[in-house]
């Protein structure tokens, strides 16, 4: 039982850092890139409106820093649920 | 040598290295063949999901798109890179613990029936041809213009090399032979970035270029391009002109289908273990970035190098490249105000948008025109926007070496990617319909054997589309990514999120994901085609964006049966446990 117990605790984590992690996403993308962007092109950033630069650059950046966070959370998570995370 | 012999060697030499590859990397079982023995390095498989991803559209296609669209082309840059988050969260880990080849294994596996199986097959092999087509006609493209042979003997040669090493090599073939074409492709697109970006802004670093000032000026880069493209009749280039909820549902069309193409999930099911498959997404996001961030930097070059070099300038001293362009009929000249000189603004400058040539010359030499000249504006150019990336380097006057990169550059993103795609298709037939339907009782080196026949038909098939390109090719390729999204990616994510959703709730949801999909893009683009524009559309959804909708049915849908019919089987329950640990 008590492997049962630590399987949801495992997924029970997981799920936490996946939404947060999707939360971000969606704001980076959707949320400056899009909904937001016309209010951002009010600041400038060197030669880029702000929202702009979001919608053509930034959000892509987004995208690759939180994959690798994920990375390194998870392969935290896995070492502390299971001693060996090797398995076909 | 000129830049068309220097083409011939760089093809030549890049041909002749994905050959050897091939011979080096047989697949000798099934397990080679389809998941390459499950032993690809993640930076290895980074690379080459990168080059199966990025394709003749990513390569050849974007940067002109997005050069002619201005801000609206965001959506193909963060909708083509966003999806890489959801796989790498939501899917690879899982899919690859899973542990089996294709992805409508999984389907079938997960919802325990052969008829879920037998629609993701369904909806794998229409995804996969409709995207196969573009890849041979970039084939085509690349081969006319610049080795200047017959665009059928250029897809021809294109088929043989693929043949030659997806059959021989499977998986695991394709595998080594896309990372070198990573290589090939990132080389050839940033060397000529970089070239144009020192060239226009005086900074190396093209993300950065894109936003500097002008060489000997402090007027921004973009700031210029906004009031060129103003001036002449143009929007602003940094505005949008689409609607936020269409701009919302395409970017969402896009990822969502990102991450529910088949040929893309099935490189996660080669990595040894499961934390690979993650750290292999987030290297690939990384080798795709390199590419996604650089086009948008590109286009803005392009867009400012093309208006600068031809508008107001004499057809008969015009640019080389203007007259090669033309003489493949890509682009066109008609001299409406008969001045002799080349004046380019908004609106197409045809009756009848695309060019139909006749056999005479004009006055300065141009390719006279059927069509009759649109009077409701003074442009007079036409100009196809695929070949905005092509031309380029000639645009900036940049050399021949550096031509004959961009040439083998983008054969190399047409290749893997059409090679990758022939693969799922090839799999899919043998491992899902043969021996998982029909025939279980085939052995090993059979299925291989019907692998290898079916990878041989696909690309005869995919063949064909590139000699006589269907003309629905554009407008397919909303049906590629909308499908994907509102079959594929539900299925896969309510399959490992969801304990509770049953066969019946899966089928019919991809069923009704697919149906409301298809049939509100085959209404716009196929039957009423007058119709297509905002006031029609779905609250302002354009078909490009209906996937969305499409996906939101599925789920709904298949929650809403799933709910009303028996829970699926206890093993069920436990290989969907099972999946959940790393």
């Amino acid at each position: 039982m008590k492997n049962k117990n630590s399987n949801q605790e495992y997924w029970r984590a997981n799920l936490k850092i996946v939404t947060a992690l999707l939360l971000v996403w969606f704001i980076a993308s959707f949320g400056f890139g899009i909904l937001w962007s016309e209010t951002l092109d009010q600041i400038q950033m060197g030669g880029f409106k702000l929202g702009f630069w979001f919608a053509q650059q930034g959000s892509i950046y987004v995208f690759v820093i939180l994959i690798f966070i994920y990375i390194f959370l998870m392969n935290r998570l896995d070492k502390k649920y299971f001693e060996s995370n090797d398995e076909d | 040598m000129d830049a068309k012999g220097l083409t011939y060697l760089f093809v030549g030499l890049s041909f002749a290295l994905y050959i050897g590859i091939a011979f080096w990397a047989r697949a000798k079982s099934t397990n080679d063949f389809y998941v390459a023995g499950k032993g690809v390095h993640p930076v290895a498989n980074g690379m080459a999901t990168a080059a199966d991803w990025m394709s003749a559209a990513s390569f050849i296609s974007m940067a002109g798109l997005i050069a002619f669209l201005g801000r609206d082309g965001s959506v193909y840059l963060m909708g083509w890179t966003g999806g890489y988050v959801l796989l790498a969260l939501l899917l690879a880990p899982y899919l690859r613990k899973f542990g089996q080849y294709t992805v409508p294994d999984f389907i079938g596996t997960r919802y325990y029936s052969n008829a879920a199986r037998l629609v993701a097959v369904i909806c794998l092999i229409f995804v996969s041809f409709t995207y196969v087509a573009g890849q041979m006609r970039g084939v085509g493209i690349v081969f006319s213009r610049f080795l200047e042979v017959d665009i059928d003997l250029g897809v021809v040669i294109g088929m043989v090399i693929v043949f030659f090493y997806a059959v021989m090599g499977g998986m695991k073939g394709i595998t080594y032979t896309q990372v070198a074409q990573y290589c090939v492709m990132i080389f050839a697109y940033l060397v000529p970035a970089i070239f144009i970006s020192i060239l226009i802004t005086g900074n190396p670093v093209p993300q950065l270029g894109f936003g500097d000032t002008l060489v000997n000026s402090s007027t921004y880069l973009l700031d210029k391009l906004d009031q060129v493209t103003t001036d002449l009749g143009f929007n602003a280039y940094t505005e949008n002109t689409k609607s936020n909820i269409d701009i919302f549902c395409i970017t969402a069309a896009l990822m969502f289908g990102t991450a529910g193409l088949p040929h893309v999930i099935v490189r996660f099911f080669t990595v040894p273990k499961v934390s690979d498959a993650r750290k292999s997404a987030g290297y690939a996001l990384v080798f795709i970035a390199l590419l996604y961030t650089t086009a948008p930097a590109v286009a803005a070059f392009a867009r400012i190098n093309f208006v600068d070099s031809i508008q107001d300038i004499k057809y008969s001293v015009a640019p080389n490249w203007f007259k090669n362009w033309e003489n493949i009929g890509l682009i066109a000249w008609q001299d409406k105000n008969k001045d002799g000189k080349i004046q380019y603004s908004a609106g197409n400058a045809l009756e009848g948008v695309r060019p139909s040539y006749s056999d005479t010359r004009g006055k300065s030499g141009e390719r006279l025109l059927d069509n009759k000249p649109n009077s409701t504006n003074s442009n007079e150019v036409y100009i196809d926007r695929d070949i905005m990336v092509l031309a380029n380097p000639e645009i900036a006057k940049l050399p021949g070496w550096v031509i004959a990169l961009v040439a083998a550059g983008g054969l190399a993103a047409a290749l893997s990617t059409a090679a990758g795609l022939l693969l799922v298709i090839s799999s899919s037939i043998s491992h899902d319909l043969l021996k998982k339907t029909f025939m279980p009782k085939i052995t090993e080196r059979e299925e291989l054997l019907y692998a290898r026949i079916a990878a041989g038909f696909a690309i005869l098939i995919a063949g064909l589309f590139g000699i006589y390109p269907p003309a629905f090719v554009a407008q397919v390729v909303a049906f590629a990514f909308g499908l994907a999204a509102s079959t594929i990616f539900p299925a896969l994510l309510m399959g490992i999120f969801s304990k509770r959703l049953n066969k019946e709730g899966a089928i019919a949801g991809m069923l009704s994901g697919l149906i409301f999909t298809a049939s509100y893009i085959v209404y716009f683009k196929f039957i009423y085609t007058s119709l297509n524009n905002s006031e029609h559309w779905f609250i302002g959804i354009s078909p490009e964006g209906i996937g969305f909708v499409g996906m939101l049915v599925n789920f709904l849908i298949a929650l809403t049966v799933s709910y009303f019919t028996a829970k699926p089987p206890e093993e069920i329950n436990l290989m969907v446990e099972n999946i959940r640990r790393p």
